[in-house]
């Protein structure tokens, strides 16, 4: 048992590593959860006339993320338009986590098997588009794919096709980009899970009648779930505010909701709307990431309880 | 006739590695495992045991040489395809599945109907003795229980033959003689053949039927424990299984001349027609050597040291040329054998007991 005068000399010390955590806990409130809650109280006000806000509260900005008034006959209907975007960014970003996986896992589990002393040489590889501007590496696939880019060039001076393949500005380019772009955020968990990864377990699976790809499922794949869920994580949540990629390889059309959002703070002129949006994609993320918590706690609960 | 063979190695070699880093674990080992046998692979460490057995299993493919189990030759299989399960030293269950899932993993990968898994799982944690932690998941069970599961997971597709490596070695003493016979109950209930690696000799002498003794890849001598401990064929086998005393000398008309210059008497079995004059080593177990008072017919030597083991004590003599001769004897009632260094003994060295190994 801790004495009277040990207990308060505790929570004197806490009192005062509190006191020396203040600044930068302040710091911390007004960068993180300053701007957080201007754009929270942006969502419930009214459009400026040019651009910015005017200080009246309403729902309208939220109403209108999911519905539209007919101009003509004034009937609410859903905003399709809206919708469309959110769907596609969930339907890109989705695919997105997806292709990394799929390209991502034969890649983390190559350099896993690597001798150890080759592991951080491919590691290296991996990161290198890492170390080049995000901008610059997507005019680089932009190069690739346009009309007279690399691979149409290529394809038309071989004589295999008479016109260009349309490839930029399609879902596809995005889809491509963004696979591109986040693949080391799939490959870097997925090799540390791995590499963790017991290899007499799979042994052990083979040795049991296992085929390869019975030992990859049954055996390797749960173990390594915490990395693959990280993984999706880490692309997944970047992906669904992609601004750049979809940009540059989706033009104008292709919208995902990054760019719908900077159109209204920009020729949308509607800041409460962008501000709806950008709250809703939060909320979007911080489900993905409560889920993440919980398959994981439930892992940890499964080891130890 | 022989029965057929459950596992045969052919002059099976593996080298691990290439170039100048090649390292050769194993050299053209050829052997042959009965049907039903309790076979044991023993040696001390790096001899080349874990290689044989993963060339069995299937892991690694002899770099020259075939493996064929039941007459088949399976040098070219993968693990999946050879009726073998392992019992690995690290036990490698599964830490994502329970216990019966775990056991239950090698039939279901077979695609058993559910049912029969199901039973054979029950049946094969009864047998273990496990049935009450079938729903555990392996990292809350004690290092024995953990042991047990990974036998019953092996057990469980009725392998035609078992392979354990050094199952029992992570255990302590108490679980480890517990083990063993219940190792030797399994084997003799399923009737499956079991190839044991251990670098334990007494392990190896209680549990097998038959043991291949090996050392630096290859096999130095295969027999029973009775005919590896009494007719050891060589001096690496004399020395690594029990204690051996080593007298150096030739062979002679009517026997073994030691260096000392007394002559020994040789069995026609032990002499086994070795040319007189030829260079060699006279090998005895301490056991055997008969002590006798000081001025008796033998070997005359001096005592330099008594050591008590409890049930034994080990006598220390030494010969007029100064080799030394360990008796055991067994320790009287009141624990003293009444012999203190210097004291004059003689030895003698019965012909039946005694063992001639070539230089
Ligand atoms: N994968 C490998 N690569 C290179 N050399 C190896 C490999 N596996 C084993 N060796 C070498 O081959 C030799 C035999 O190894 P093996 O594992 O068969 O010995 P062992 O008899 O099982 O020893 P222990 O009792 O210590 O388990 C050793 O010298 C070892 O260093
Ligand atoms: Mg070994």
């Amino acid at each position: 048992m801790a004495s009277a005068a040990e207990r308060l000399a505790v929570s004197d010390q806490t009192r005062r590593n509190w006191l020396l955590a203040a600044p930068a806990l302040i710091l911390l409130l007004l960068g993180a959860a300053g701007p957080l809650l201007v754009v929270v109280a942006y969502s419930f006000l009214k459009p400026g006339e040019f651009s910015g806000v005017t200080w009246e509260f309403t729902f309208d900005a939220w109403i209108g993320v999911f519905l539209q008034q007919d101009i003509f006959d004034e009937t609410w209907g859903l905003a399709d338009a809206h919708l469309a975007i959110f769907w596609r960014s969930a339907k890109l970003s989705v695919l997105t986590t997806v292709m990394t996986f799929v390209i991502g896992f034969p890649m983390a589990w190559f350099i896993a098997t690597r001798p150890a002393n080759k592991r951080a040489i491919w590691l290296f590889l991996v990161t290198i588009p890492f170390w080049t501007n995000l901008l610059i590496r997507t005019f680089a696939i932009l190069e690739v794919i346009r009309n007279q880019g690399v691979i149409n060039s290529a394809l038309i001076g071989l004589g295999l096709i008479d016109e260009p393949i349309q490839m930029l500005y399609t879902d596809a380019a995005v889809l491509f980009g963004m696979t591109y772009v986040y693949l080391p955020l799939m490959v870097l968990p997925l090799y540390a899970a791995i590499d963790r990864f017991d290899f007499r377990l799979a042994e052990a699976a083979f040795d049991l009648y296992a085929s390869r790809w019975k030992m990859m499922r049954r055996v390797v794949l749960p173990i390594v779930r915490p990395g693959i869920v990280a993984g999706s994580i880490l692309v997944f949540v970047p992906s669904l505010g992609a601004y750049v990629t979809p940009r540059v390889l989706g033009g104008g059309k292709n919208m995902m909701i990054g760019n719908f959002i900077e159109l209204q703070f920009g020729q949308g002129r509607n800041w409460p709307l962008g501000a709806a949006l950008s709250m809703l994609l939060l909320i979007v993320v911080l489900g993905a990431l409560l889920l993440y918590v919980r398959v994981s706690s439930d892992r940890a609960g499964e080891r130890h309880g | 006739m022989q029965r057929q063979a459950a596992v045969e190695a052919r002059g099976a070699r593996k080298v691990y590695g290439s170039g100048p880093a090649a390292v050769a674990a194993l050299e053209r080992v050829s052997l042959e495992i009965a049907e039903g046998e309790f076979f044991t692979l023993l040696g001390p460490s790096g001899c080349g045991k874990t290689t044989l057995l993963r060339l069995i299993a299937g892991f690694e493919t002899p770099t020259e040489g075939q493996i064929l189990i039941g007459g088949a030759d399976v040098t070219a299989d993968p693990p999946n395809r050879r009726p073998v399960n392992t019992v690995f030293q690290s036990y490698a269950l599964f830490p994502h599945l329970t216990v019966a899932e775990n056991v239950g993993f090698g039939l279901d990968m077979l695609d058993k109907p559910k049912a029969e898994v199901r039973a054979t799982v029950a049946e094969m944690l009864a047998l273990v003795k496990l049935e009450a932690m079938a729903s555990r998941r392996p990292t809350q069970l004690s290092g024995g229980q953990q042991q047990r599961v990974a036998l019953a997971r092996a057990l469980a597709p009725r392998p035609k033959l078992l392979l354990l490596d050094e199952p029992l070695s992570a255990l302590d003493l108490k679980l480890r003689k517990e083990m063993q016979s219940e190792l030797k109950r399994l084997q003799r209930e399923t009737g499956i053949t079991f190839v044991f690696v251990t670098h334990d000799q007494e392990e190896a002498l209680t549990m097998s039927d038959r043991v291949a003794v090996m050392s630096g890849g290859s096999i130095q001598q295969v027999g029973a424990p009775r005919e590896i401990y009494n007719r050891p064929v060589n001096r690496f086998v004399a020395d690594f299984i029990g204690e051996t005393n080593f007298l150096q000398g030739a062979l002679e008309e009517g026997g073994f001349r030691l260096a000392s210059g007394a002559l020994v008497t040789l069995s026609d079995d032990a002499r086994g027609g070795r040319p007189s004059g030829a260079a060699a080593t006279l090998a005895i177990r301490p056991e055997q050597v008969r002590l006798g008072a000081g001025g008796e017919a033998g070997l005359p030597a001096t005592v330099s040291e008594t050591v008590y083991f409890g049930t034994d004590t080990h006598v220390h003599a030494r010969l007029a040329d100064g080799a030394e001769v360990v008796v055991r004897l067994q320790s009287p009632p009141s624990g003293e054998i009444g012999l203190s260094p210097g004291a004059a003994v003689t030895l003698r060295l019965p012909a039946e007991a005694v063992q001639v190994l070539d230089d």
